[in-house]
């Protein structure tokens, strides 16, 4: 049924669903973690420390593969608009993949906070203590998340278009899977 | 190729109706998520506004042990509960202390002898980048044994009904512990004069991975002198304050870091219930308070003591007091950093 594209490289599309895994876990453990006193807070904000930086790491990693490796074009009958639409969201995504996880450490640095990965595990202070500094991050990191969790529904919205309506190949390009 | 969209009219709807299923649901379950179809959960929001006097918090400071002193010192451990823990804190050693003297108020203006409870934080740093944070009072039970108990006790001392504290003590018998305390307890006219206890209960895990629950406190080696409540208020609003300045103006105050081990079956998860007296007891160390500086200039008044700021060796137990402490800790400490216009620096 679909047109025969190219795919993204094995390596890019593992990364892909390995970091949807976990930047939709961050999101949800983050809202989680500040709207509970019961002891689920300690463990989820136990998580999304390390996971966040763990997310930071390969999104580096994913960076320069992307680099490297390029990407796939999309269908040639793909409305430019839509071409538009595909590559701005992606650079959004990209962004914010590298914005949130250095908001979250700036934010608990100017606090003055340790960032304890792990027991025994802490990561150094990257930006001095500053009260003015961490309300901006704070709300950057908070106001980033929400717009975040929109654009991944706006781009989950968008692959399953393209896997059942357009049924045009695009969602193979990430997915794999019988052409 | 022709036209891409090859899907029927009918098969389209189908797709489309599952796309949206698909993104309402995640929409649904993050918003179950972040709490916002459940309004009865307690969240660490909730539990902060809970502090809020009638006339709104006081902006800039903290939401609870609003009125304090900046203090700096040292914990020279001794070594004794080394053999407990495996942080470097309990490694004799000497160790630089930011501390602060607190009331437990939500007014920053309060009188000093009007607060019952009194209290003391403090934050340890170790020369292997550790930190041990750790916010105690002068009261040796708490109040109530959950902090969903606590949330009800601050709404019930808040409330506008006459019977709403009567209710409240008779769903929670734990508070005459207490408030046995809060009513015979004799004061003393010094922060220095006070025992503070950590009342909640951590976990040391030694150097081979043995795990004991304990509880400290800081013992001090001024002998206290008891006042009577209406002396102390004609000595001034400030006297707490002033008192311990011109006392460390003077010379160092100090005192003994004891840690309490529990016996198994003891009530670790309740702090509103005191441990029997005959439990093991272990001097750690000696707290020697050597400089007191002004809050609004002095090196505390952006710390928050969160008591679950831990190095490795000390973990939080099943007390469930310490989570909802670092949750509720965290939204005062945001919010007051976010007042920072409110409380500036003084103009020096
Ligand atoms: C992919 C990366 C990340 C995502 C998607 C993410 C997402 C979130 C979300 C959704 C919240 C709740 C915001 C709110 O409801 O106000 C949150 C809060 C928080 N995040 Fe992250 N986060 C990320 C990385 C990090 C990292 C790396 C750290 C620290 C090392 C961090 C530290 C925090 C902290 C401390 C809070 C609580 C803030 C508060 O005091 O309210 N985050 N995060
Ligand atoms: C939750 C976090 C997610 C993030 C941060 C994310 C991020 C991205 C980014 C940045 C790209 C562009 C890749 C590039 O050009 O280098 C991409 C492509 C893609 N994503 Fe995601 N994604 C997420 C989840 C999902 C999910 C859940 C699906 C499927 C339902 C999905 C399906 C796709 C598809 C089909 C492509 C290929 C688009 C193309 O060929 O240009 N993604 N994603
Ligand atoms: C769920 C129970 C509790 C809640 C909700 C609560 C709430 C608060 C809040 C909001 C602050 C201000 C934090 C800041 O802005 O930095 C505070 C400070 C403090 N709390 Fe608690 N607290 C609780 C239990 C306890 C217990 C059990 C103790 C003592 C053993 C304690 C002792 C203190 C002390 C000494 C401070 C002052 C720390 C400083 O100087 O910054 N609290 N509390």
């Amino acid at each position: 049924m679909t047109e025969d594209l190219p795919r993204f490289t094995l390596l890019q599309r593992l990364i892909h669903w390995l970091m949807a895994i976990g930047i939709l876990s961050m999101l949800f453990i983050g809202v989680g973690m500040v709207s509970t006193v019961t002891e689920t807070h300690l463990a989820l904000v136990s998580i999304h420390k390390p996971l966040g930086v763990a997310l930071f790491a390969l999104v580096l990693i994913r960076l320069f593969v992307r680099l490297t490796s390029g990407a796939p074009a999309l269908p040639a009958a793909l409305p430019e608009p839509m071409k538009l639409a595909a590559h701005l969201s992606h650079y959004a995504l990209y962004a914010l993949m590298i914005a949130m996880p250095l908001l979250g450490w700036g934010m608990l640095s100017a606090a003055g906070y340790p960032v304890t990965l792990w027991p025994g595990a802490t990561l150094p202070q990257i930006l001095p203590e500053s009260r003015e500094l961490h309300t901006l991050l704070w709300n950057a990191h908070s106001a980033l998340s929400f717009a975040f969790f929109a654009l991944v529904l706006l781009h989950v919205a968008a692959a399953l278009f393209h896997a059942l309506v357009r049924r045009d190949g695009v969602f193979q390009q990430m997915a794999g899977g019988a052409r | 190729m022709s036209d891409p969209i090859r899907s029927s009219g009918r098969s389209t709807v189908v797709s489309l109706a599952v796309i949206a299923l698909v993104v309402g649901g995640a929409a649904t379950a993050f918003a179950y998520t972040a709490g916002w179809l459940s309004p009865d959960r307690l969240t660490p929001a909730k539990m902060t506004d809970a502090f809020a006097p009638p006339g709104g918090p006081a902006l800039g400071h903290r939401r609870n042990h609003a009125k304090g002193v900046c203090f700096t010192g040292t914990l020279e451990a001794s070594g004794g509960a080394a053999a407990l823990s495996k942080a470097q804190v309990f490694a004799a050693g000497k160790y630089p202390v930011v501390g602060r003297f607190n009331l437990g108020t939500a007014d920053p203006m309060a009188a000093d002898g009007a607060a019952r409870v009194r209290g003391l934080g403090i934050l340890v740093r170790t020369p292997d980048g550790q930190q041990w944070r750790s916010a105690m009072i002068d009261a040796p039970v708490f109040p109530v044994s959950t902090p969903q108990a606590f949330f009800e006790l601050l709404k019930a001392s808040g409330s506008k009904e006459p019977d709403a504290m009567m209710s409240f003590a008779a769903a929670h018998p734990e508070i005459a512990g207490f408030g046995g305390w809060a009513k015979s307890a004799p004061f003393t006219a010094s922060y220095a004069e006070e025992r503070y206890n950590s009342l909640n209960s951590f976990v040391f895990t030694n150097a081979g991975g043995e795990k004991s629950v304990v509880r400290w406190s800081l013992e001090p080696e001024a002998t206290p002198v008891t006042v009577s409540a209406d002396e102390l208020k004609q000595r001034g609003p400030d006297v707490l304050t002033s008192e311990i300045t011109d006392r460390i103006a003077k010379g160092p105050a100090r005192w003994t870091l004891v840690v309490t081990v529990a016996n198994p079956g003891d009530p670790t998860a309740d702090p509103s219930k005191a441990w029997p007296d005959d439990r093991r007891k272990i001097e750690a160390g000696k707290l020697t308070v050597e400089r007191i500086e002004a809050e609004p200039d002095g090196p505390c008044r952006d710390v928050n003591f969160d008591p679950t700021v831990l190095p490795a060796g000390v973990s939080v137990s099943d007390d469930p007091f310490p989570a909802a402490r670092s949750a509720v800790y965290a939204v005062s400490f945001d919010r007051r950093a976010a007042e920072a216009a409110h409380y500036p620096k003084s103009a020096k």
